[in-house]
């Protein structure tokens, strides 16, 4: 395999491509693209507990489970055959600040110290996982779409209210990560 | 549509064609396509799934170090993947309208547009302080999984319940 696939892919090749996941989805099946309604659907199947915003045909957004289903083996494949298996490279100030919280040096898409099933026993790594994961759900929800839904698939229909979202999701991270996650990753 | 709703308020009738309202209320993708698609011919989206997931693992947007970057400022590669992404997919869509570009069925593309709500400012807040501690958006949970991170189904099955909390309280929310 050529290094140019191995090697992570540059954003100015990664970027345009997941643009394209726009236009493929339309074309393929009139599909607006968006992935955190997945969640929502998984909800309307499995547990609808007479809630009114689950109570609809969640099968004609199957296609939604499908395009899911997909991304993880997607990942399963790039990860086992597309990559070489290097160290990430990251940012020395990032670095430096994880390990003055304990967290190791990287070694693949998720810091181990952080999220594994070893960490859900130390009380950083229940927060974060359970509550991380929690707020992930919640609010994609609340603001009506996620990363795909509003930034790209929104953007991209030149959708207002998407380009609030977006904005909101920015101010989010940017508060978490510099104001409060520091806190946590002391505990 | 509920059998038990009905059975509970029998002289309500349950209007047959609110489903589409209901399931494109607080969500971006839905389906527009008229079309009842056998099942089998679903795996297409799988396909499509395939693709994005490779994407999303090589450009390494599902890296929690990525995101981290992103939010300390330490990085322009998220900038620049989310900036060009959008631009691609707004010069499409741009390229579908102007074209009436149809689907690989015939049927005419349909886009709905999104109407404002206060949900997507305490939603998207709430999501953004979400994707900065697991770094993740709900794409990605399903990439990290696929390649392995397995104890990421925690945090997605936390997100499920996320999700249904909110169905719970939808009402008594701000919106």
């Amino acid at each position: 395999m050529p290094s140019w696939i191995l090697d992570p892919w540059p954003w100015y090749v990664a970027g345009p491509l997941i643009g394209l996941t726009v236009p493929l989805l339309l074309i393929i099946g009139n599909k607006s693209f968006g992935i955190s309604s997945s969640l929502r659907h998984v909800c309307a199947a499995c547990m609808p507990a007479k809630i009114p915003f689950f109570q609809y045909d969640w099968k004609k957004e199957i296609w939604n489970l499908f395009f899911v289903f997909g991304v993880g083996v997607g990942g399963y494949l790039a990860a086992h055959f597309l990559s070489s298996g290097a160290a990430p490279i990251v940012d020395p100030r990032l670095t430096a600040e994880l390990s003055s919280y304990g967290v190791q040096e990287a070694k693949g898409l998720v810091p181990l110290d952080l999220f594994s099933w070893e960490a859900l026993t130390t009380t950083r790594g229940l927060i974060m996982m359970i509550g991380g994961g929690f707020l992930v759900g919640f609010g994609t929800r609340y603001a009506g779409g996620c990363t795909s839904g509003h930034a790209i698939m929104g953007l991209s229909n030149l959708q207002w209210p998407s380009l609030v979202a977006t904005c909101c999701f920015m101010a989010g991270g940017f508060i978490m990560a510099n104001l409060i996650l520091p806190y946590l990753l002391k505990l | 549509m509920s059998m038990h709703e009905n059975s509970e308020r029998p002289y309500v009738s349950v209007p047959v064609d609110t489903d589409f309202e209901v399931r494109s209320t607080n969500a971006m993708c839905v389906n527009q396509s008229e079309i009842d698609e056998p099942i089998y011919t679903k795996w297409k989206y799988s396909v499509a799934g395939i693709l994005f997931g490779i994407i999303l693992i090589k450009s390494e947007v599902v890296s929690w170090y990525r995101i981290q970057e992103m939010f300390r400022l330490q990085s322009f590669h998220m900038f620049g993947v989310i900036g060009s992404a959008v631009v691609v997919g707004m010069l499409s869509v741009l390229l579908i309208k102007k074209f009436n570009v149809k689907t690989i069925d015939g049927e005419p593309i349909k886009l709905e547009d999104k109407k404002f709500n206060k949900g997507q400012i305490y939603g998207g807040l709430l999501f953004g302080f979400g994707w900065a501690i697991t770094g993740a958006c709900p794409g990605p949970l399903f990439a990290q999984i696929g390649s392995g991170a397995l104890a990421v189904i925690v945090t997605l099955f936390s997100a499920i319940a996320g999700t249904w909390t909110y169905g719970l309280l939808r009402d008594r929310l701000p919106h």
